[in-house]
Formats: C-alpha cells, sequence, structure tokens
C-alpha cells in the first residue's frame, strides 16, 4: 500500500497574453512537473490557457476571515482616496 | 464558545447565505453545513469517477473514429469533472485519501444510474441523450450555490457537459434512422433507461429527508418533483421528433397543466438499488477498487522519483 500521498497543487491560468494568472483550482501530484502536466489536462482541455503556474499549497500564506475587520476596515474610512471626494465646480472640464 | 454565541454566528451565517453572499473555505460555518457539503460534493465527485465505468466499457468497440473520439473526449472530462470535485471537497477539511475510502468501503454513494449495464452500443447513445440530460437538470442550479468552491467547479463542469447530452442524442438520431435492428437498439435502449433517469432527479418530495436545508443553503433551487417534471417535458418531444417511444402507456399531455403525466415509478426498484443490489453494483466497486489497489506501486514510485530527484537538486546546490 502506498505509504506517502500525493501534495496538493494549486493552479493557476493566464488564458491569453495580457491577462493575469487566475486560480482555477487544485490537484495532486508527486512533483511540480506532473502537477504542470496534471494540470494542463484537468484544467485547460479545451484550450482555456497559455500559460500555467503550480504552487505546492503548503506554500500559501492566506489572510484569516475573522480577522477581516483590523485587515480591511482601515480603508472602509479613507473615502478620501477616491476621486469622488473632491468637490469640484461643474465648468471644470477633463478632470 | 458558548451555546448562545453559536447561536448568534448562525443567524448571521444563514443571513449571508439569504443576501446571496458566498462562503468560501476559511470562513465559519456550522458543522452541518461542512457535513452536508462534504456529503453532497464527495457523492457528486464519486458519481463523476464511477461514471466512467459504463462508458468505458465501449470505448474500444465505438463503431467510427468520429464516435471514438467523442467518447474518449467525454470519459475524459467525467474524470476531470470527478477532479474538480474532490479538490473542491477538500477545502472543507477532508482528506483525498478518506474521500476514496468512504467510496471503496461503501459508506459514500454515488449515483445509482451507474449500477445499470452497458449491453448494446445504443446504450452510449441513452446515457449521453437522458443520463446527461438529468445530470444537466440537477446541477445547472448548483451553479449559484452557496459555497464558493462548489458553485465555481460546477460552473465549469456544466460549461463542458453540453457536448454530452448533444453527442448521445446524436447517436440516437442516426440508429432511429438506420436499419430496423438499430432502431430497434435504440428503442430497447430507451426502455431500459428511461425509468432509471426519472429516479436520477431523486426521491419524490414527501419522501426526501433533506430538501427544505438545502433549498435554504442554496444545494436546491427547485424541488426533486418538478425537475423531474421538467425533465420529462422536454425529453419526450425530443424522443418523438426521432421517432422512438418513451416506455410509458400512461404519458399524457395535460392540457390544463401544460405538462406530461405520467405513470407510477418503481421505487422499490430505486431503493433496492441504493441500497446495493443493482446488477452492476458489485462490479463497479470491485472495478473502482483493483483501480485503487493496482496502481499503488505506481504512486509510490512517482513520489520515490520525485523525492530522488529533490535530494539530487539539494546535492548539487551543496
Amino acid at each position: 500500500m502506498s505509504t506517502k500521498n500525493w501534495p496538493l497543487w494549486e493552479v493557476f491560468v493566464r488564458s491569453k497574453n495580457g491577462l493575469e494568472h487566475r486560480h482555477c483550482g487544485s490537484l495532486h501530484a508527486a512533483d511540480e512537473e506532473m502537477a504542470l502536466e496534471n494540470a494542463r489536462d484537468v484544467y485547460t482541455r479545451r484550450s482555456e490557457g497559455v500559460s500555467i503556474w503550480v504552487v505546492e499549497s503548503k506554500h500559501i500564506t492566506a489572510s484569516n476571515p475573522e480577522n477581516n475587520g483590523e485587515m480591511f476596515e482601515p480603508a472602509q474610512d479613507k473615502v478620501y482616496r477616491h476621486p469622488t471626494f473632491y468637490d469640484l465646480p461643474d465648468e471644470v472640464k477633463h478632470m | 464558545m458558548s451555546e448562545e454565541q453559536i447561536k448568534s454566528l448562525e443567524e448571521q451565517f444563514e443571513a449571508r447565505i439569504a443576501r446571496d453572499e458566498k462562503i468560501e473555505p476559511k470562513d465559519w460555518m456550522p458543522e452541518k453545513y461542512r457535513k452536508t457539503h462534504i456529503r453532497q460534493m464527495s457523492q457528486h465527485a464519486h458519481s463523476e469517477i464511477v461514471g466512467m465505468l459504463p462508458e468505458g466499457n465501449w470505448i474500444t468497440r465505438a463503431p467510427s473514429l468520429r464516435r471514438k473520439v467523442a467518447l474518449l473526449a467525454k470519459v475524459q472530462d467525467e474524470a476531470g469533472h470527478g477532479l474538480y470535485l474532490y479538490s473542491a471537497t477538500e477545502t472543507l477539511g477532508i482528506s483525498r485519501e478518506e474521500m476514496y475510502e468512504q467510496l471503496h468501503t461503501g459508506k459514500a454513494k454515488y449515483s445509482s444510474i451507474f449500477n445499470y449495464p452497458t449491453v448494446t452500443w445504443a446504450d452510449m447513445g441513452a446515457i449521453g441523450w437522458l443520463v446527461d440530460g438529468a445530470a444537466i437538470i440537477n446541477q445547472v442550479p448548483l451553479c449559484n450555490t452557496s459555497y464558493g468552491p462548489y458553485a465555481r467547479a460546477m460552473i465549469r463542469v456544466c460549461k463542458e457537459e453540453s457536448f454530452h447530452q448533444r453527442q448521445g442524442y446524436e447517436i440516437m438520431i442516426k440508429l432511429a434512422n438506420g436499419t430496423l435492428e438499430q432502431k430497434e437498439m435504440a428503442q430497447d435502449a430507451l426502455n431500459r433507461w428511461w425509468w432509471p433517469s426519472l429516479m436520477m432527479l431523486g426521491p419524490t418530495d414527501a419522501e426526501s429527508i433533506h430538501t427544505e436545508q438545502s433549498m435554504k443553503w442554496k444545494l436546491k433551487r427547485k424541488s426533486n418533483d418538478d425537475l423531474r417534471q421538467q425533465f420529462i417535458d422536454q425529453t419526450v418531444p425530443q424522443a418523438e421528433l426521432i421517432g422512438l417511444t418513451i416506455p410509458d402507456p400512461d404519458l399524457k399531455w395535460n392540457e390544463e397543466r401544460q405538462s406530461y403525466d405520467f405513470g407510477e415509478i418503481d421505487w422499490d426498484e430505486f431503493w433496492q438499488v441504493v441500497k446495493g443490489h443493482g446488477p452492476m453494483n458489485k462490479e463497479r466497486m470491485k472495478a473502482r477498487v483493483n483501480a485503487w489497489e493496482n496502481g499503488a506501486w505506481v504512486r509510490d514510485a512517482a513520489m520515490a522519483h520525485a523525492e530522488k530527484k529533490q535530494d539530487r537538486k539539494e546535492k548539487k546546490a551543496v
């Protein structure tokens, strides 16, 4: 019987040049080469991609939704970071 | 956490779903939500994987190259769909090995339809047309379900699945327009697959234990009986169009309801198959377990190779 299980990999696919790689799912593979080959077969059977990234899931550090308050709320009251915060007369053009 | 705290968290959680917000893997969720999703999603994955077996049976005997590439692509999609769904289920904290274990020991179920044999080529037509047709009706509403990874996997599955039903119906058209024997073969396949396909949409609403909770969590948008009616109403004209007869003497258009009335479903047969007494239950499980066990040395060898490569890389770096 198997002694060690294949690790989990996250798959990111660029659908065409000019666009970013986007996370599309995960899969199991013994190493990075196999992860790439499996990603090709599992996630791009219909020409969905021109480039694939794989990264072992354990290398991803994620924020914790329980801390979303201190993590993301500070940005909420900084409306002055948006152009609509500033009052301009209607006559002003091109701004 | 106190009982009160949990209750308040649960209320907030239900409110989020009611607002159509998605739930993501690291979000807090009630244990029951997690368990229900693990059960439904893993069973869905198992169904895709076991679903390869009845069709795999005909790949080498497909009547033409056109049919063969299509069937191969369809079975490959099913493997892909199983993999999307397994990895989506893993985000809920169950391992792939645990899920396989549950399938192989019979603890987890898969769709009962795959416990019927595929005895003629026409069965490939009937499966694509009816079984995938019923599956699409079951699956489309899941693209909007509340659990993010499940919804995303289902969008991918549904997009890919539309060719499955068309390739099946095309097989039926060809047979129905062929020689007398070919037409009889198509009719025979319809006769055998019709009732099990209706059963795929689940027990009647009165018997279905999960419906209410599943509706709340958007694991279900319509009741089993409504989905079944939808399937019948859309499939009957497709049969008529190619000159095949639905094997139900009670089937009749109801002008008032603008729907078909249909005969009694043999639910005893359904429960017998669910409980493991269908014609192919043992065979299917044997094939799965053998594939897993006979593949163990390949998985081990790949792992050993990966480790060796890693070692070599590290030694070079020193």
